[in-house]
């Protein structure tokens, strides 16, 4: 067909082919394991631990039975776990950008140029080594006989050993330790584009330097601020290491819920539904992110 | 009847001592390394439009920023209406400061950038409004209050910076450069509108710039700094007219630079004897004593070219050759050079009466003279 005086649009399937690749990884990589969870989370618990094949899928489905799983995790028990799990992610994701703010800031802006690589270096270098392995050191730092306190007893400060591991805060300093290059990198990477003239013409309006921090420096790194609770947030939302190797069996997060469910519990149709579960939940607060972004008039991450 | 128009100020009534609005002295300011302000006086006076002038790394920007509270002087002593504000910090001095590049929050619109300062000033939140909305006509950008910095030309940005700044009614105007990023026809009006503002509110102004030509345009006095250090402070036309030294004459583009020997000293006359014969200039104070060598320039639009030597006249006639000549609709520029080699550039306007020099061409010989009151004497010649 011949337009007259349109612009002529791209024929053929070109540009959909030209998207197969990204079509094919998403779809083998993200969305049939996430079909194929949420259809476990719909069965039921074989006796042996696999999933009881369906006799009749439409009693099934009118009878309700296939929110069995989803019900259960409503139990107080189930929702404490969940609460805490939240509750732990969210002082994470603050003390993170707390002691980050800081660090990045000196790096990105007080730092002499030549030693930033250096110093962002520095941030990077544990990813060098397995997370697991970090954690395990924490053991050995916390534990009775461990660096904390055998330093402590040989400078008299204390004469009983202190309770220091499988305890929540020994949890938390886990987490944060884990998380925190996430919020360091994302905050550099905002404040190294800071315009340093708008502070001193903040403070040239006569704003002081901590009311130029708040209304001039965090305005700007917003951007970072907020990238980086993102990615502190979710995978702390779903930790599961941390609590198991500094937690002990006192402290069960979400993750670790979950985990059990597929190991030790061998309720795989369980383990599903409230993985899927904390997927609502963070979807939920990003969305709720989002609109108050867009409504903000702001740039989105998302 | 007439009314009584204010006659614009002679250099006399500028060079009487008017209050004093920024006091610098003996300010040092030094760096790893070097030494960016070198032991500078200044007194400023108030409601003057002061200009700081001078290639870049002349110090004029760290001179400002320590008047602004940015850096503190490594020694001396900075005084605002005769308080010492040496070591206050910025959002303690009585002086705002256009930046360079604006400095406007991005995140904020128009309105909120001029309420910026405002939040920190006695004006009740309930005058705000209306403070802003006269900044706003001061610089005629009333009805932008709602506008994003983004969403403004380079031109309306520099505006709101200047009706920011002015919003809060600062003693001391402090402006960087402010005129760089802008084009040229658009510089032009803007150096007009600064000065007409500046001279409505009678606020002191300190002017940063490298253009001399944009100094002279809006300055009442001119300080041109170089390597630190104040070479020469002055109205704008004694500055233009009356360079005290190499460096001024050429950064105000008086490229012509002579030597001559003294001949004679008397009646306040110096007679000196150069490459175009003998000649009388007034003598400007210079410690200078008989066979003294001495340099002394003359502006490229004072130089003539005539076809005969006219030395005998008392009119000093530099015999040269025509190298170059570039028409430039005004003018024509004239590139010659003496028999020692030395260049000079020569600068007449076009159609002028009398003038001799459109007949002449390129290779043609032909005589450099001028009127002696137009040489500049700059003091002893350095060996």
């Amino acid at each position: 067909m011949t337009g007259t005086g349109g612009e002529e649009r791209p024929r053929g399937r070109a540009p959909y082919l030209l998207a197969l690749p990204t079509w094919v990884i998403l779809g083998v990589f993200f969305l049939v394991p996430l079909v194929l969870v949420l259809v476990v989370s719909f069965a039921e618990r074989g006796t042996y631990g696999g999933i009881k094949p369906i006799e009749n899928l439409t009693t099934h489905i009118t009878s309700g039975a296939f929110l069995g799983n989803y019900l259960r995790s409503f139990d107080p028990l189930y929702l404490k776990i969940f609460w805490r799990s939240l509750w732990l992610a969210v002082v994470t994701t603050l003390a993170c950008l707390v002691i980050s703010y800081p660090i990045a800031y000196w790096i990105a802006v007080l730092a002499p140029a030549r030693f930033k690589n250096l110093l962002l270096g520095l941030v990077v270098v544990p990813f060098w080594t397995s997370f697991l392995i970090r954690t395990y050191a924490w053991m050995l730092i916390l534990r009775s006989e461990g660096l904390v306190n055998t330093v402590l007893t040989s400078l008299g400060l204390i004469s009983q050993p202190l309770d220091l591991l499988y305890h929540e805060p020994a949890v938390l300093l886990g987490l944060i330790y884990g998380e925190l290059p996430f919020m360091i990198l994302p905050l550099y990477a905002s404040l190294e584009k800071l315009d340093l003239s708008l502070i001193d013409a903040a403070q040239d309006l006569g704003a002081s330097p901590v009311a130029s921090f708040f209304r001039v420096t965090v305005p700007m790194t917003m951007p970072g601020i907020l990238a980086g609770v993102v990615l502190v947030f979710i995978p702390s939302l779903g930790q599961f290491v941390v609590s198991d190797l500094l937690g002990g069996a006192k402290s069960v997060l979400v993750g670790n819920l979950i985990q059990n469910q597929f190991s030790v519990a061998r309720n795989k149709p369980f383990g599903a539904a409230l993985a899927f579960e904390l997927m609502a939940v963070v979807l939920l607060l990003l969305l709720l992110y989002a609109y108050h972004a867009r409504k903000s008039g702001k740039e989105t991450l998302l | 009847m007439l009314e009584t128009i204010r006659p614009f100020p002679t250099p006399e009534a500028l060079n009487e001592v008017t209050t004093t609005s920024v006091e610098i002295s003996r300010v040092t300011k030094r760096f790893a390394d070097t030494v960016a302000v070198d032991e500078v006086s200044l007194a400023i006076r108030r409601g003057e439009f002061f200009s700081l002038l001078g290639p870049s790394g002349c110090g004029k920007t760290t001179l400002l920023r320590m008047i602004g509270g940015f850096e503190f002087p490594s020694s001396g002593t900075i005084s605002i209406n005769g308080r010492d504000v040496t070591r206050d910090p910025p959002y303690r001095r009585p002086v705002n400061m256009v930046f360079q590049h604006y400095a406007l929050f991005p995140h904020l619109d128009v309105a909120d950038n001029i309420a910026f300062g405002l939040r920190y000033s006695d004006l009740p939140k309930a005058d705000w409004a209306a403070r802003i909305r006269e900044s706003l006509e001061l610089v005629r950008l009333a009805g932008f209050e709602a506008r994003l910095p983004h969403q403004l030309s380079g031109g309306q940005r520099q505006r709101v910076a200047l009706a920011r700044a002015l919003a809060v009614k600062p003693e001391v105007l402090l402006l960087d450069e402010p005129l760089g990023a802008l084009d040229q026809k658009l510089r032009k009006e803007v150096q007009v509108e600064l000065k007409s503002l500046q001279r409505r509110l009678g606020i002191t102004f300190i002017f940063v710039t490298h253009d001399q030509e944009e100094a002279l345009t809006m300055s009442d006095r001119i300080a041109v700094m170089n390597a630190g250090k104040v070479e020469q402070l002055d109205t704008s036309a004694q500055v233009f007219e009356q360079p005290t030294s190499e460096f001024v004459a050429r950064f105000m583009g008086a490229s012509n630079f002579f030597t001559a020997t003294v001949s004679a000293i008397a009646d306040g006359f110096l007679s000196l004897a150069s490459l175009g014969g003998s000649f009388r200039v007034a003598h400007s104070g210079h410690a200078l004593e008989h066979d003294d060598k001495v340099s002394f320039v003359v502006r490229p639009e004072k130089l003539d070219l005539r076809g005969r030597d006219l030395s005998a006249h008392g009119v000093p006639s530099i015999p040269v050759t025509i190298e170059d000549r570039v028409y430039q609709g005004v003018a024509t520029e004239w590139r010659v050079r003496d028999d020692t080699g030395r260049g000079y550039v020569v600068y007449e306007q076009n159609e002028r009466p009398f003038s001799e020099a459109a007949k002449f061409e390129i290779g043609h010989r032909a005589f450099l003279c001028w009127s002696p009151r137009h040489t500049v004497v700059l003091g002893e010649a350095p060996e």
